[in-house]
């Protein structure tokens, strides 16, 4: 069986509303893990992931190398939004939590084995 | 020239209410903005000023400024939506609060109820932007419909000396938009200016989400009781340095403001205000210090022709209501009530029109993206519905306290008290062509404001 990884494990994540439009952003932890997750995480997973929503629209996917993050934009995934949605979660600010979740193959050992997240209070060079 | 000091201290009407008046007092600041109106926030105000007509405004808002007046007659600056529909009651309001001889500027304008049937006459379309249906639809109950402003009657306000900025709807980045292009003197066709400074303003908008706040890893933030609401160091260019007053609680790093920067917005490369068109693919985080991100490269492009317009509509009636269930079958039996109080009510002769029936802890918080790996033992069986008829509302709100002695063993929870019927409302965005809307700046004195304004 082939091994998986959560994508909790190279990002993290957070999430709101658009009238209907449920926004995630995805922010890898390094830059190699960002390039990774470009070719992985792509709007079919994500789709497939979110299926349980009932999302009525479709997924785009935009990409922010600059800053590693992905952003997730699902058309209709909020069951009318803020306003109509008789959800307890109306806005889907719980999504972007729950997506880390989402698994993906297990990445190459190098991937996982560079440590973590590069930002935290050091300076980084300018990109 | 020196930065603008830009803190916000409200990100929806609700937030903390300490967090304004420890920036007001950290002397870190030059101006505090306050956001308050999300997208349903204006439907509370219409309800409120049509039971009393000078109500409609933030009402948190005097007794907070009563609070930061010494900070205000100190110099500090005030910019803030919290006039909701009636900014200039919300200005006699302020104005009972503050020296008599403060300034202050009321920013009019967003307000277009009355215009549009005007409008749709003169084949003005506004229609929604999401389905593409006819304003007509709803246009017999609409409760409000306000157009997002943006910074220039904020910046003009400033200009003519005003040392509090009152407005209703506008777009949350010219809440800090409109201070720097006043302080900076910047041009209104800088894009890439105005554009760096607005991605400031989206930054600090929704308060501590930028300083700590909404942070997966939350056990490594310090003192989070305490967070620190956000600053921005606005700087001539528009680049600027997001920080938080010190001493406080929270975390300001490149991972959690590349969060935020993404937060809520669709196309990257358009995330538009009435401003400008912002660009926020080139935009580059930079660790500048212990809870300091500076932001550069944004650019920016000529604002659309169009003005958002977000309009509310009564749609009929809505309650919810909650029991715990408990037990090793909590979920089944969780199901099994709330297809019980449905039925109930059909059998009292109500189909209601929408119902959705969640058990919390099973997984429905996330609807089933991820489930317990266990069946939890007790659960949180939540109802809510919504039709046209307040009596089918209503018969709802009385179907889940007899579940307590006619359903299941294991229920607990009624002591919370019987669900209220509520109004429910709609919301309508659209575009309205920019020449349809006009801002309008009145800039007096707090004595003139209170004794009834022009």
């Amino acid at each position: 069986m082939n091994r998986t990884i959560r994508l909790g494990d190279l990002a993290h994540a957070r999430s709101g509303d658009k009238g209907d439009t449920l926004t995630i952003g995805v922010v890898a932890d390094t830059a190699a893990r960002y390039d990774w997750l470009v070719d992985h995480l792509d709007e079919a997973r994500v789709a497939a992931f979110l299926e349980p929503l009932g999302c009525t629209g479709r997924i785009r996917r935009y990409l922010l190398p600059r800053v590693r993050a992905i952003n997730l934009v699902v058309e209709g995934g909020l069951a009318g939004g803020a306003s109509r949605s008789l959800r307890l979660d109306t806005q889907g600010k719980a999504i972007g939590t729950a997506i880390l979740e989402l698994r993906l193959p297990s990445p190459p050992e190098a991937l996982l084995a560079s440590e973590g997240p590069d930002d935290g209070d050091k300076p980084t060079a300018d990109a | 020239m020196d930065a603008l000091r830009t803190a916000n201290g409200a990100g929806f009407w609700g937030d903390n209410l300490d967090a304004p008046v420890r920036l007001a007092e950290s002397g870190q600041v030059d101006v505090l903005t306050l956001e308050y109106l999300a997208e349903l926030t204006l439907a509370i105000l219409a309800h409120q000023r049509s039971r009393r007509p000078e109500a409609g405004y933030v009402h948190d808002l005097p007794p907070l400024l009563r609070r930061i007046r010494s900070a205000v007659e100190g110099g500090l600056r005030i910019v803030t939506n919290g006039g909701g529909l009636n900014v200039t009651a919300c200005a006699a309001a302020c104005a009972a609060e503050l020296d008599p001889m403060t300034p202050i500027g009321v920013v009019t304008g967003d307000d277009v109820l009355a215009d549009l049937p005007t409008w749709l006459v003169e084949g003005v379309r506004l229609d929604h932007l999401e389905t593409g249906a006819p304003l007509t639809d709803v246009a017999d109950r609409l409760v409000c419909a306000n157009v997002y402003l943006g910074a220039r009657p904020i910046a003009e306000a400033l200009s003519q000396g005003a040392q509090v900025v009152l407005t209703g709807r506008v777009a949350d980045a010219s809440l800090a938009l409109g201070p720097a292009a006043a302080y900076h003197g910047w041009s209104w066709d800088d894009y890439d200016t105005l554009a760096s400074a607005s991605v400031a303003g989206h930054l600090i908008e929704c308060g501590a989400q930028v300083t700590g706040g909404l942070w997966h890893n939350w056990a490594e933030i310090e003192d989070l009781a305490g967070v620190g609401y956000p600053i921005a160091e606005v700087a001539r260019d528009g680049s600027s340095v997001i920080t938080k007053p010190e001493p406080s609680g929270g975390l300001v790093t490149v991972a959690n403001v590349a969060e935020q920067l993404v937060y809520e917005i669709e196309d990257p490369s358009c995330y538009r205000t009435p401003d400008v068109d912002v660009d926020l693919t080139g935009v580059v985080l930079t660790q500048a210090g212990r809870n300091r991100v500076a932001v550069s490269r944004t650019v920016g492009r000529a604002p659309a022709p169009f003005l958002k317009l977000s309009a509310i509509y009564r749609d009929g009636w809505t309650a919810s209501g909650w029991l715990a269930v408990v037990g090793r079958d909590a979920e089944a039996k969780a199901r099994a009530c709330g297809a019980i109080v449905l039925e109930r009510v059909r059998r009292a002769g109500f189909e209601l029109a929408e119902t959705c029936v969640e058990v919390l802890g099973a997984g429905d918080v996330v609807r089933g993206l991820v489930r317990p790996s266990e069946p939890p033992y007790e659960v949180l069986l939540r109802m809510t519905v919504r039709d046209p008829r307040r009596e089918a509302v209503e018969r709802f709100c009385r179907e889940l306290a007899p579940l307590i002695t006619s359903g299941p063993a294991g229920l607990a929870g009624y002591a919370g008290g019987r669900p209220e019927a509520r109004p429910a409302y709609g919301y309508w965005p659209a575009l309205v062509p920019r020449e349809r809307v006009t801002a309008g700046v009145e800039v007096r004195s707090a004595r003139d404001w209170k004794a009834g304004g022009p």
